[in-house]
């Protein structure tokens, strides 16, 4: 079972994310999906740093791979996206349909991301045709589900094909024109001010009751409660499961990591604590 | 442009071709459509009377049906999917409105006459996504999600391999179609999984001494006071706290009206104009499909002088969200 760490959703400066991945280079987490893929107008890294910090993370021996935009509106947005993909020397994660085209344009291997709205063994078999090598299953889709697409996949006759499970973080939700961060400064987005770097763990809406309903963060919304079934790790291997995606809103990512490590090395058990917000891999609300 | 609209069931239908719409839409009664809700779509003899009516309407005006295919095929079920697909091939609809890939792939594959529109639940907001749909799967139509500002669109269509289908007017999704798992977050069910954004089975309404509380799978969406008209409890339009201040967090509850941007569609090359609201009544869809056929009409007959007329205006306004309308994402600044 690998470990990997999702793309970071929030906008931190750019001194932050260095550190970050500096102490990612030193972490159990085995592979490293980078790049921005909420909000195209966060460019505290310029496309040149990230691919330095990719050399820094594979050469501790990580493997890295390269995530793009979910919601691509720009020609300008489209044209990095092309650059991304034409980058001839790490993998890349499809997040939209567009870096599938520019990929499977290219006969090049690709991994797909949980917004990419892949629901079926049908679909899948489709998506492998033009080179797709690993999938992350869509967040609202449940064990019952991974079950049945595992087996249909086999009756296809597909078995090449990687799944990755979303494990931990806040939730990516939904994708907006709209930017929430910048909604709360009573300002539009093209006024935003670089919100978001004032949040770097998103900001916290809730019910007029109380309950943690959503983070927003930019033009996307999160689920208001970290998501975390690391303690499903052992069920996940039974069906064949070939990495854990861990998302990151601080440095508490390092210490699941390492915990969910030794349980996987040790193949002990892991207790889960949490009471709500794990719904949706039991096939009920996510909230619950 | 031509004029798309919504019929959840052969009075509506009815209703739209007689009132002016150029093409109507339609979904079988299954979940492999968005508008998944009880009492409502088409059963496989419906279908055939809405064919029926459509290609000999008492106008003899032509018009156009297209079925909605539209959620992901489910994990486990795809012979549902694959079913509606034969179906619209055997009735020999105008086009199927198809968002999965495994959909568009079996539809092209098996029935490669069959005309294909890219449903607004696909999200494809960019022309790579565009070129990738019609060239894998001959896709000759997308339906744009309602997140680009005007600007965008006409650099979109500049570009675009295919015909682009925008949304004119009806209830507003401020996220990206396809792209929003808010409704299932609360209650287990999505438009991508069931077709369906906050269920009726999970609405609660609720009346207190304080006037009239709105819950969708237990949880709190808005509290209405007694001079408060109470809106239906989408999570998008809700009422919440965030940072300590109660209010429309993400957006207002408010309808789309693109009336008064009908030149510009036009003239950036918009190919049609979608109505929303398989939901809503016959007559409803007659009043907005009569007031669209007007101001489309009124444009054609003389574009350079075309105004939005005031009684389209407050009946379309009347028939919104809180009574009011906005140009969304169209508007640079709404987003």
């Amino acid at each position: 079972m690998e470990i990997t760490l999702a793309p970071l959703s929030f906008f931190w400066h750019k001194q932050a994310v260095y550190e970050f991945y500096q102490q990612v280079a030193e972490s159990a987490i085995d592979r490293v999906y980078l790049g921005e893929v909420v909000c195209a107008k966060r460019r505290e890294l310029k496309a040149e740093d990230w691919l330095e910090i990719a050399t820094l993370l594979q050469n501790s021996g990580k493997t890295v791979v390269l995530s793009t935009l979910a919601l691509i509106e720009s020609a300008s947005d489209l044209m990095y996206l092309k650059r991304l993909c034409q980058q001839g020397e790490l993998l890349v994660e499809a997040n939209d349909m567009a870096a599938v085209h520019y990929l499977a344009e290219q006969q090049l291997p690709f991994c797909a991301g949980p917004s990419m709205n892949i629901y079926s063994a049908e679909a899948l078999k489709v998506m492998h045709r033009l080179g797709l090598q690993r999938w992350v299953m869509p967040v609202e889709l449940s064990l019952a589900h991974l079950q049945q697409i595992t087996q249909q996949l086999q009756q296809l006759g597909i078995d090449q094909l990687e799944t990755e499970i979303f494990s931990y973080g806040y939730l990516p939700l939904a994708y907006s024109a709209r930017c929430f961060s910048a909604r709360v400064n009573d300002v539009s987005k093209d006024q935003c001010g670089f919100a978001c770097l004032q949040s770097p763990q998103g900001i916290p809406l809730a019910t007029q009751e109380g309950d943690q309903l959503f983070v927003i963060n930019g033009i996307q919304s999160m689920s208001g409660y970290c998501y975390d079934i690391c303690d499903q790790w052992q069920v996940m291997q039974q069906h064949s499961v070939a990495a854990m995606r861990l998302s990151a809103h601080n440095h508490d990512v390092f210490a699941v990591a390492q915990q969910l490590k030794k349980a996987i090395q040790q193949n002990s058990v892991i207790e889960s604590s949490q009471l709500h917000g794990r719904g949706y891999w039991f096939g009920k609300a996510g909230i619950v | 442009m031509e004029l798309v609209c919504p019929a959840g069931n052969l009075p509506s239908l009815k209703a739209a071709v007689d009132h002016g719409a150029d093409a109507v839409y339609i979904g079988f009664q299954d979940n492999t459509n968005a508008r998944h809700f009880a009492g409502l779509n088409f059963s496989d003899h419906r279908a055939l009377k809405g064919l029926e009516y459509v290609r000999h309407n008492p106008q003899r005006r032509a018009v156009r049906l297209f079925v909605a295919i539209n959620t992901y095929a489910q994990a486990g079920r795809w012979q549902e999917w694959q079913r509606v697909v034969d179906k619209c091939a055997e009735l020999g609809v105008d086009a199927l409105i198809g968002a999965d890939v495994a959909v568009l792939d079996y539809a092209s594959r098996r029935h490669p006459s069959l005309n294909l529109h890219l449903s607004v639940q696909a999200s494809a907001t960019n022309q790579a996504c565009l070129q990738f749909y019609h060239d894998n799967f001959g896709v000759k139509r997308a339906v744009l999600p309602r997140v680009l500002s005007l600007k965008q669109v006409e650099r979109l269509v500049a570009v675009s391999p295919i015909e682009l289908e925008v949304f004119g007017f009806g209830s507003l999704c401020i996220m990206a179609e396809g792209r929003c798992l808010l409704s299932s977050y609360a209650t287990g069910q999505s438009p991508n999984t069931v077709g369906a954004c906050s269920p009726a089975s999970a609405v609660e309404w609720l009346q207190t001494p304080f006037g009239m509380d709105t819950r969708l799978g237990g949880l709190l969406i808005d509290r209405f006071n007694h001079i408060e008209q109470a809106g239906y409890p989408t999570l998008c339009k809700g009422r919440f706290a965030v940072n300590g201040q109660v209010g429309h967090a993400l957006e207002s509850p408010t309808s789309l009206n693109t009336l008064n941007i009908i030149p510009q569609l036009a003239a950036i090359g918009v190919s049609a104009i979608k109505i929303e609201g398989r939901q809503r009544s016959p007559a409803y869809v007659a009043e907005v499909s009569r007031i669209w056929r007007a101001a489309l009409d009124s444009y054609q007959g003389n574009p350079a002088q075309f105004t939005v007329q005031s009684q389209w205006a407050e009946s379309l306004a009347k028939l919104s969200e809180g009574n009011q309308t906005t140009l969304g994402a169209y508007h640079r600044a709404w987003q």
